[in-house]
C-alpha cells in the first residue's frame, strides 16, 4: 500500500495537534485523527474550561471582600447556567482555533475513531469515520496521542454516572448547581473543583487517602494551601480511606476510615478524582510494548513497533497538556531526523484554585531523600509590597537548592497568579542557573515575583526584606 | 549561474579567521587574479584574489566580521555574461537558515540523513558556550570547559557533559605542565585581574589601545610558557672579532653577487650547525614523549609593527649563508607587511632573537613553545678580557639560553654552547 502521509497523528489534544504543526512545520506530509472534537480534553473538558469557571468563582468571592479595598456592591449573585455556558463557550472558541490551526498548517483532519494493525513501515491506522464508513491509512510513522480519561473505582462503587457520581467532565457542565459535594482525590483537579464550587457557595468535603493535600507538593505547601482552604470553608478528611461510593435518594453517601475510625459522608454529589486512565486498549495486538496502561517509549517517543511514536498521557506521567506538546514536538523533529539538543526542561506543575499552587523540580523532602545537600529559602507575600497593595499576601515563594554545586533544583509557591511566576524559576532550572544568577538578576519593583528574589536569598541567608 | 566565493584557509590548520576588508563592492566586475577581500588571522593578513571572472552579485559577510569558519560562503560571482541577480534583502540569509531545516516533503527523510541544526555547532572563538552550572562544575573539578564537547542548544556545555567529562578524563584547564610535577587542580583557577581603576589609575587619565589578534596571541601564548614551561637562562660571552673579519671578507668578495651577510646571519648558520652537534636541543617536550627534531628550523623574532613575529629559515643546516641571508630578509620584509603565510612563522624548532643592534647586552628570551630553547644575541662591544694573564680588548658579545628543563636539561644547554662558540668565534670551522 503506497504511503498517503509521512505522519500520521491519533488524538488531537495538545499533545497530538502540537506534534502534527511541528511535523507540518519541518516539511512532513501529517494528518490527524480525532474522534471527539479538537483540542482533546485540555481545551474542551479539562484545562481550559476549568479556568473560566475558576475565575467566575474568584470574581464571586472577591465581592465578599469589597469593604478591604473600600468598595461595595449592593447584592452579589450568580446565574450558574450562565458560568457554565461562558466555560462551554470559551472551549468552543479554543476548539475552533485548532481547525484553523489544521488549516493553516495544510494538515488533514479526519474525524473518527483509529485503531492500529499491523503494518509496514509504520502501523496501519484504520479509522472508523464519524461521517460513517471506515478508511484506512498507511503513514511512513504515526504519533500515538491518545490522551487518557477519568479513572473509575468499581471496586468501591466509585463509577462515575454523570448524574450524581461526577468525573471532571460531568463536573464542567452539570445541570444545575449542587448544594454539597464530596471530592475524592487532592490533585490538581480534585482541589480546583473543591475551589470552585465552595466559591460559589457549595459545602464542600475533599477526601485524600495520603496524609496531606496535593501529595506531589511539598510538604509546606500542602500545609498551607489546607489551611487557605479551610479558610474559605472548605473540610478535609486525610489519610482518609475510601471504603464505599453509594447513590442515595437525595445523593451520595461516602464511606470513609480515617486512623481506624469509620464515617460517612453526605452530599448531593460526589467527584471522583482519584488520577486518569490511559485510552490505550487494544494495542497488545500490534505488540505495542506496555507498563500499566501506558505505552513504553525511548527518548524521543519511540516505541518498541517500528514507527509508533506514543507522546502525553498514552505514555506516562506526569498527565499534563504542556508536557504532551513538549513530547509532542519532540516526536516530530525525531521524525524528520533532528538531533535535538539537550534542552533538559523540567515539568512545572500548577493548581488553580484559590490560592494558586506552583511549583517545578523536587520538593525539599525529595532532594534530601536523593542524598542532597538541600539549601531551602522561603518568603512569604504578606511583606511583599506589591502583594499588600493587591490585598493578596496569602502564601509564600520557597526555593530549594544544591548546596554542593549552588544549583537550583526546585521552586514551590502558592498565593495569587503564582502559576504565572514559575515560569521564571523553570527558565532558571533550564539553563542550569546558580544562585549567583538569582540573587545577581533583577527583580522589576513592585512586583509578586520579587519574593522569588527574596526566597533565593533566603536560601543563603542573605534574605533583604524579612 | 552564480559561483559561491568561500572563506579561505590560509594554512591547513587554518578553521576560522577575520573578514579584514572587502576590496570590491557588489556591481564590481573582477577578473580571476583580482584582489577582492583581505584576511586575517591572528598573526598574517592575506589577499584573498577571485578565481573566476565575473560580477560581485552579493557580499555575505561583512568586513570587520570576526571568527568567519573557512568555506563559510562570503560573497556571490554572477558568473560571466550574466546579468547579477537582484541583490538579496538585508535578512535574506537569516530567511534562509529556517528553510534550510526543513527537509523537503517529496524526500522523506530518514531519520539519520536530516541536518542536525545547532546541535553540533562548535563554541566559536574565545567564549564558551556554557551554562552556570556547568562553568561551576567544570572549574570546580579542573575541567577545561573548551574541551568538553556541548550536548545543550547551539553546542552549548550543560551540566551532563562536564559530568560525562569528569568521567571520560577530559583535558584539565592547563596543558600538560612539567613532567613528573604534581598538577594541582587549583592552579586551574584562572587569575583575577583587578582593573585599573582597583589599582589606583583613574578612567580618563589614559587611552585604551584595543587588543588585536597579535597582541592577544603574543599575551597568551607568553603568559602560558612563561607560567608552565619550567625555564633557565645559560649565558655565555663570545669573542666575535674573527666572525667580523670573516663578514667584511665575505661581503666584500661577493658585494658583486647582491650578498649582504649579516651577524645575526651567521649566528642562524652556526646555531643551526651546533643543534646538528648537539640534537638533544633541538627537542621539544610533549606528553607522549621528547620529540627529537630531524632539522633545525630556526624561527627568527622580528619587531613588526604593533608585535612581533618570528618566521622560519627551514633545514638551516643544510644552507649555506648567502641563502639563509636571503631567507631571512625576505621573511623579514613580508613580515613587517603581514604578508606571511602561517606556515612561514608555524612550527620552528629553536628561535633566535637579537637585540644587538638597540644596544642591548644581555637578555634572557621567553621560551616560545614547543620549542626546547631560545637564544637571546646581545650587542657585540668592545670590552676588556684576559687573554694569557694579560689585559687586552675584544669585541665580545653576550649571548644568553632560555632552554625547556623538560629536555634541555643545564648539561644538554651547557653542551650545546659549548658546541656554538667555537663557531662564532672562529667561523671557519663553520665549513666544516
Amino acid at each position: 500500500m503506497s504511503t498517503e502521509f509521512d505522519v500520521v497523528v491519533i488524538g488531537a489534544g495538545p499533545g497530538g495537534y502540537v506534534a502534527a504543526i511541528r511535523a507540518s512545520q519541518l516539511g512532513l506530509k501529517t494528518a490527524i485523527i480525532e474522534r471527539e472534537a479538537l483540542g482533546g480534553i485540555c481545551l474542551n473538558w479539562g484545562c481550559i474550561p476549568t479556568k473560566a469557571l475558576l475565575k467566575s468563582g474568584e470574581i464571586f468571592e472577591q465581592l465578599s471582600h469589597l469593604g478591604g479595598y473600600g468598595l461595595s456592591v449592593e447584592k452579589a449573585s450568580f446565574d450558574f447556567a450562565k458560568i457554565i455556558d461562558r466555560s462551554r463557550g470559551v472551549a468552543k472558541t479554543m476548539s475552533n482555533g485548532i481547525a484553523f490551526l489544521m488549516k493553516k498548517h495544510k494538515i488533514e483532519v479526519v474525524e473518527g475513531e483509529a485503531k492500529l494493525e499491523k503494518g509496514s513501515p509504520s502501523p496501519k491506522v484504520v479509522v472508523a469515520l464519524k461521517a460513517g464508513g471506515s478508511r484506512t491509512i498507511q503513514a511512513k510513522s504515526v504519533i500515538l496521542a491518545s490522551g487518557a480519561r477519568a479513572r473509575d473505582i468499581p471496586a468501591i462503587g466509585a463509577v462515575s454516572d454523570g448524574d450524581k457520581i461526577w468525573t471532571y467532565r460531568d463536573a464542567l457542565a452539570p445541570k444545575a448547581m449542587p448544594k454539597s459535594l464530596v471530592v475524592i482525590g487532592s490533585g490538581a483537579i480534585g482541589i480546583e473543583f473543591a475551589s470552585f464550587y465552595r466559591a460559589l457557595g457549595a459545602e464542600v468535603t475533599v477526601v485524600e487517602a495520603v496524609d496531606r493535600i496535593m501529595p506531589v507538593e511539598d510538604a509546606e505547601v500542602s500545609k498551607a494551601a489546607q489551611k487557605a482552604f479551610e479558610k474559605r470553608g472548605i473540610t478535609f478528611r486525610i489519610g482518609a480511606k475510601v471504603t464505599k461510593v453509594e447513590k442515595t435518594k437525595d445523593g451520595v453517601s461516602v464511606a470513609v476510615e480515617v486512623g481506624g475510625k469509620a464515617e460517612t459522608l453526605t452530599a448531593a454529589v460526589c467527584i471522583v478524582a482519584v488520577g486518569i486512565a490511559p485510552n490505550t486498549e487494544g494495542l497488545d495486538a500490534i505488540g505495542l510494548n506496555m507498563d500499566r496502561g501506558h505505552v513504553v517509549t525511548g527518548k524521543h517517543g519511540e516505541t518498541n513497533v517500528p514507527g509508533l511514536y506514543a507522546i502525553g498521557d498514552a505514555a506516562g506521567p506526569p498527565w499534563l497538556a504542556h508536557k504532551a506538546s513538549h513530547e509532542g514536538i519532540h516526536a516530530a523533529e525525531h521524525i524528520a531526523g533532528y538531533k535535538t539538543p539537550a534542552v533538559n526542561s523540567p515539568i512545572p506543575g500548577c493548581t488553580y484554585a484559590n490560592p494558586q499552587v506552583a511549583s517545578v523540580g523536587l520538593t525539599e523532602a525529595a532532594a534530601k531523600a536523593a542524598g542532597i545537600d538541600v539549601k531551602a529559602g522561603r518568603f512569604p507575600f504578606k511583606v511583599n509590597g506589591k502583594a499588600v497593595a493587591a490585598g493578596e499576601t496569602e502564601g509564600f515563594v520557597k526555593t530549594v537548592f544544591d548546596g554542593k554545586t549552588g544549583a537550583l533544583i526546585g521552586a514551590h509557591m502558592i498565593g495569587h497568579e503564582v502559576t504565572e511566576m514559575i515560569q521564571g524559576f523553570v527558565t532558571a532550572i533550564t539553563l542550569e542557573a546558580t544562585e549567583e544568577d538569582l540573587h545577581g538578576i533583577v527583580y522589576a519593583h513592585p512586583t509578586m515575583s520579587e519574593a522569588m528574589h527574596e526566597a533565593a536569598l533566603d536560601a543563603y541567608g542573605r534574605v533583604l526584606h524579612i | 549561474m552564480s559561483i559561491d566565493i568561500l572563506m579561505p584557509a590560509l594554512s591547513p590548520t587554518m578553521e576560522e579567521g577575520t573578514l579584514a576588508k572587502w576590496h570590491v563592492k557588489v556591481g564590481d566586475t573582477v577578473k580571476a587574479g583580482d584582489v577582492i577581500a583581505e584576511i586575517e588571522t591572528d598573526k598574517a593578513t592575506m589577499e584573498v584574489e577571485a578565481v573566476d571572472e565575473g560580477v560581485i552579485e552579493a557580499i555575505l559577510v561583512e568586513a570587520g566580521t570576526e571568527n568567519v569558519k573557512v568555506n563559510a560562503l562570503i560573497a556571490k560571482l554572477a558568473g560571466e555574461g550574466e546579468s547579477p541577480a537582484p541583490p538579496p534583502s538585508k535578512d535574506a540569509p537569516a530567511k534562509a537558515a529556517p528553510a534550510a531545516e526543513a527537509p523537503k516533503a517529496a524526500a522523506a527523510p530518514a531519520p539519520t540523513a536530516a541536518p542536525a541544526p545547532a546541535a553540533a555547532a562548535a563554541p566559536t572563538g574565545d567564549r564558551v558556550l556554557a551554562s552556570p552550572l556547568a562553568r561551576r562544575l567544570a572549574s570546580a573539578a579542573g575541567l577545561d570547559l573548551k574541551a568538553i564537547p556541548g550536548s545543550g542548544p547551539h553546542g552549548r556545555v550543560v551540566k551532563a557533559d562536564v559530568e560525562a567529562a569528569g568521567k571520560g578524563g577530559v583535558a584539565t584547564s592547563k596543558a600538560a605542565p612539567a613532567a613528573g610535577a604534581s598538577a594541582p587542580a587549583a592552579a586551574a583557577e584562572p587569575r583575577k585581574v583587578l582593573s585599573l581603576e582597583q589599582m589606583g589609575i583613574p578612567a580618563g587619565s589614559y587611552d585604551l589601545v584595543p587588543l588585536d589578534g597579535m597582541r592577544k596571541t603574543i599575551a597568551r601564548r607568553l603568559t602560558d610558557s612563561f607560567r608552565d614551561v619550567p625555564h633557565f637562562p645559560l649565558t655565555i660571552d663570545l669573542e666575535i672579532d674573527a666572525l667580523l673579519a670573516a663578514r667584511a671578507k665575505i661581503n666584500h668578495l661577493l658585494e658583486g653577487q647582491g650578498v649582504k651577510v649579516s651577524v645575526n646571519d651567521i649566528i642562524i648558520k652556526a646555531v643551526a650547525v651546533a643543534l646538528k652537534r648537539v640534537p638533544e636541543a633541538n627537542a621539544s617536550y610533549t606528553p607522549e614523549g621528547i620529540a627529537m627534531h630531524k632539522h633545525a628550523d630556526i624561527a627568527v623574532a622580528v619587531a613588526i609593527d604593533g608585535g612581533l613575529i618570528t618566521p622560519i629559515v627551514r633545514a638551516a643546516e643544510t644552507k649555506g649563508l648567502a641563502q639563509i641571508s636571503a631567507e631571512v630578509k625576505d621573511l623579514a620584509a613580508r613580515a613587517k607587511t603581514k604578508k606571511l603565510k602561517p606556515e612561514e612563522f608555524q612550527g620552528g624548532t629553536f628561535s633566535v632573537s637579537n637585540l644587538g643592534m638597540f644596544g642591548i647586552k644581555a637578555f634572557a628570551s621567553i621560551i616560545n613553545e614547543p620549542q626546547g630553547a631560545i637564544m637571546s644575541v646581545g650587542a657585540g662591544e668592545q670590552r676588556p678580557v684576559v687573554k694569557n694573564g694579560e689585559l687586552a680588548v675584544a669585541t665580545v658579545m653576550t649571548i644568553t639560553l632560555t632552554c625547556d628543563h623538560r629536555v634541555v636539561d643545564g648539561a644538554i644547554g651547557a653542551k650545546f654552547l659549548a658546541a656554538f662558540k667555537p663557531l662564532i668565534e672562529e667561523p671557519l670551522t663553520l665549513l666544516v
